[in-house]
């Protein structure tokens, strides 16, 4: 600024008015302030010829650069689907099973199915695919529905007690308490019975007569010994991994009112190779399962 | 005779509130019915004691009384505000927050457009109704027209925030972003908006001034474009005149686009051009200096109001609106940076001359902060319309920083600088109890601006770059939920920077309240006088 004292600068002339003491200076507009905003307005002018802008009867004018969002997002997924092509059309034709022996499938499945699970499947089963109460941890060995390619690739595609797909997976366990299908009595005998083939603490009298409560009421889809029956999707029980709590006041809750997840049917949503891609991902993961009938 | 007729509609009314009550659909609507017909009665009964009193005549007095119940709804409402505030930034940093014992009450989304109301339109409504009525008496040297109608302004406001924030959170709300209120509440605030500028005009026309001074320009623009913006994007139609919930008039992108130029406007008209009416006027008070320049004034006035009301689109920026609309938001937001500017370079240079000032007097420390922070976020505000910064800016919390930098910084401070200004005045107490007081306040209000609008920025440009991230085959890098992890840290920062913005408008309520009960009195009031 200027270094001139300003006591020399003679006092500007006020308008004259006077409000309640209030004065004003009579001072110029700031030339800096008054360019610059001629200069916006210029410059607003210039980017209304150059870019769709003003409305006419019929339609606006479209500007001298053809600028078009919708055409470019257009323009920018059809580069990639171009860019993608020929390796999504030779994962759709691959064998699921080769898909991991062959370096560029294996790399497109890790990456795509990576993305395609973060925007599609973390909610339920994590960024991570660590899964949370209710929805399956998809890093371990232990599968519901089976953790083959083909046996992902079904559950993918079809989902799981859905009402969209009738091709989806499906089993339904009965709510034995509120159903009154078992005693109160049965169902804490039962509990103490599944705690005692899960390995955990457990009341060994009431676990002896839960035996037997199993055997007729669980078996039929839990199997004799416990562990499960991919068929209908239901789970090992002689685990340590329990998909809605393995303590006996969850244990009691499931078999009470018993309990079932959902999945979406993905086929109307992804791309044969997205949902090749995510389920290449999953089976990666580590749990993944070699082909039942190699 | 008059009371009369007061007592036959207020009566009416309650009994009318009772009977909608009764038939009410849904709870929300019986609650705010009940509400009405509690405030019909007690104003019934308030009449009916004062009925047939004799009149005194007040012509030649200033009305303050009402003045003064708004510094205490602003103080009082500001503290809500911001407690609520503070309390969802700490529920999205920690969502355990939103307890389990009182969902559909008090999580994250029926908590916001609480803290966004009690904000906007009950601290800054309030701050900006008590603020038109003493300056627009101040400098027309004249009482504020239609009598008791001030009041009726005043209580009717308070009755609109009640009604609006109990709907909330009795989930009654057309979901539209800062014009959440169902369609009674909009019809009540449509009748207490049109007797307040009835009250403005009638005493600007009663004026002993041959010249409308400036403030009273952007109040005008202000109360006028508010009543137009209100009842444009609130047209709905009521799915029973017994229940809460109403249908929009517009749909689709049309219904956007008005709820924009309608929350766009908001901004431009409530929290810009309303508080520069306050400013215009109290900032060349407290500096006790002249305002610099008439003619800028004038310019960066018209300028304002013509340009403002076109900007709404570039809150819809590469979505269904079609290009040529959001180029048209674009080119005016650009536009528009000047004649914002224009009202700080008033602001600013007033003090030229006074500067000495800011070293002795917090309260004017306070006002140039805020006129600070308003040249910031309209600087901010045109920049984030660019298309390109937008596509990076839009939908992040970027956007929620630029909003705060500009609430807490320009319209929280000036606020508070005007409560500072007020009270002793209003009160007749000579000065205020503690300066040091109103300085710890200004220091933790800066340092509680700075943390929320910095981390926001952090937080902000991260997101958005973590949103667009690609990889070589086109497919996004990043999850939402990575992003919501990222942000953790800064969110922290952000609700401890609503800790300290919280804490010194608590100082300042006691302070306030000190200077009215311990304080001593000054001479009588001030008498209206024509300044020539």
């Amino acid at each position: 600024m200027s270094k001139k004292p300003v006591a020399t600068r003679a006092e500007p002339e006020t308008t004259g008015h006077v409000w309640d003491g209030l004065r004003e200076y009579n001072n110029p507009l700031p030339r800096w302030w008054l360019w610059t905003f001629y200069i916006t307005i210029v410059w607003a002018l210039i980017y209304t010829i150059l870019y769709p802008a003003w409305p006419l009867v019929n339609r606006a004018t479209q500007g001298l650069i053809g600028s078009d969002q919708r055409a470019a997002v257009r323009a920018e997924i059809a580069r990639f689907e171009e860019m993608n092509a020929p390796v999504e059309a030779k994962l759709v034709a691959a064998d699921p099973n080769a898909i991991a022996a062959d370096p560029e499938l294996a790399n497109f499945v890790r990456n795509a199915g990576a993305a395609i699970f973060q925007t599609n499947c973390a909610q339920c089963h994590g960024s991570g695919a660590a899964g949370a109460v209710g929805y399956p941890n998809l890093l371990d060995n232990d599968w519901l529905w089976g953790g083959t390619m083909e046996d992902i690739l079904f559950t993918v595609t079809h989902g799981i007690r859905n009402t969209t797909d009738p091709d989806a997976r499906f089993s339904q366990m009965p709510a034995f308490g509120k159903d009154e299908l078992l005693t109160p009595e049965q169902i804490d005998q039962v509990v103490q019975y599944v705690l005692k083939i899960s390995g955990q603490q457990n009341d060994a009298a009431q676990a002896a007569a839960g035996a037997q409560v199993f055997a007729e009421n669980c078996a039929a889809c839990h199997g004799e010994d416990g562990k499960g029956m991919r068929e209908v999707g239901a789970p090992n029980l002689t685990d340590a991994i329990w998909l809605y709590g393995g303590d006996a006041a969850s244990l009691t809750a499931t078999v009470t009112n018993a309990r079932y997840g959902v999945m979406p049917n993905w086929n109307t949503r992804l791309s044969e190779a997205d949902i090749r891609a995510v389920a290449g991902y999953v089976h990666q993961l580590g749990g993944g399962e070699a082909p039942a009938n190699p | 005779m008059w009371d009369y007729v007061k007592l036959i509609a207020l009566g009416a009314v309650t009994i009318g509130a009772a009977i909608a009550a009764n038939y009410a659909h849904d709870l929300a609507y019986m609650v705010n019915a009940l509400t009405v017909m509690l405030a019909a009665a007690v104003t019934f009964i308030w009449v009916l004691r004062h009925a047939e009193e004799p009149r005194v005549d007040r012509s030649h007095e200033y009305m303050d009384g009402v003045i003064r119940a708004g510094a205490i709804a602003t103080a009082l409402w500001g503290v809500v505000g911001f407690l609520a505030g503070t309390f969802i930034a700490f529920q999205l940093a920690f969502p355990a927050l939103n307890f389990e014992w009182a969902q559909g009450y008090m999580n994250f989304g029926k908590l916001r457009p609480l803290h966004t109301s009690a904000v906007i339109f009950a601290f800054g409504g309030n701050a900006l109704i008590m603020s038109t009525f003493y300056i627009v008496q101040r400098t027309t040297a004249s009482r504020l027209w239609g009598g008791n109608l001030a009041w009726f302004v005043f209580w009717g406001f308070q009755l609109v925030i009640v009604l609006a924030a109990t709907g909330y959170l009795l989930g009654a709300t057309q979901s539209k972003e800062y014009a959440e209120p169902e369609w009674y509440v909009d019809w009540w605030l449509t009748i207490v908006w049109v007797a307040f500028l009835a009250v403005f005009m009638g005493t600007l026309f009663n004026r002993k001034e041959p010249h409308i001074y400036v403030a009273n320009w952007f109040l005008m623009a202000f109360i006028i474009t508010v009543a137009m913006l209100h009842i444009v994007n609130n047209l709905s139609v009521p799915v029973s005149l017994l229940g809460s919930k109403s249908v929009q008039v517009f749909s689709g992108v049309q219904d956007a686009m008005v709820q924009w130029w309608y929350g766009h406007n908001a901004v431009g008209f409530f929290l810009t051009a309303g508080f520069l009416g306050m400013m215009y006027y109290f900032v060349p008070k407290q500096a006790d200096r002249p305002v610099f320049s008439y003619k800028l004034s004038i310019i960066h006035f018209w300028a304002l109001i013509f340009l403002y009301i076109w900007a709404g689109p570039h809150h819809l920026h590469y979505t269904a609106l079609p290009d040529w609309a959001q180029t048209l938001g674009m080119i005016f937001s650009i536009m528009l940076w000047m004649p914002s500017w224009g009202g700080m370079i008033n602001g600013l240079m007033t003090l030229s001359g006074a500067w000495d000032k800011l070293r002795t007097d917090p309260i004017l420390r306070m006002m140039v902060v805020s006129i600070g922070f308003y040249g910031m976020s309209t600087f901010e505000g045109p920049m984030m319309s660019i298309k390109a910064v937008n596509s990076l800016s839009h939908y992040t919390d970027w956007t929620i920083g630029h909003v705060h930098s500009g609430a807490l910084g320009w319209n929280g401070m000036i606020t508070f600088g005007v409560l500072y200004f007020l009270v002793p005045r209003l009160w007749g107490r000579q000065g205020l109890y503690s300066m040091k007081l109103v300085s710890w306040h200004f220091w933790l209000a800066t340092i509680g601006i700075v943390l929320y609008a910095s981390s926001m920025w952090v937080t902000g440009i991260m997101e958005g770059l973590m949103w667009r991230e690609v990889d070589a085959q086109g497919f996004l890098v990043n999850a939402f939920v990575d992003t919501v992890e990222a942000k953790f840290p800064m969110y922290v920062v952000r609700a401890l920077g609503g800790v300290l913005y919280l804490s010194g408008a608590l100082i300042m309520v006691y302070n306030l309240w000190a200077t009215i009960a311990r304080q001593p009195a000054t001479s009588p009031a001030a008498v209206p006088v024509p300044a020539e």
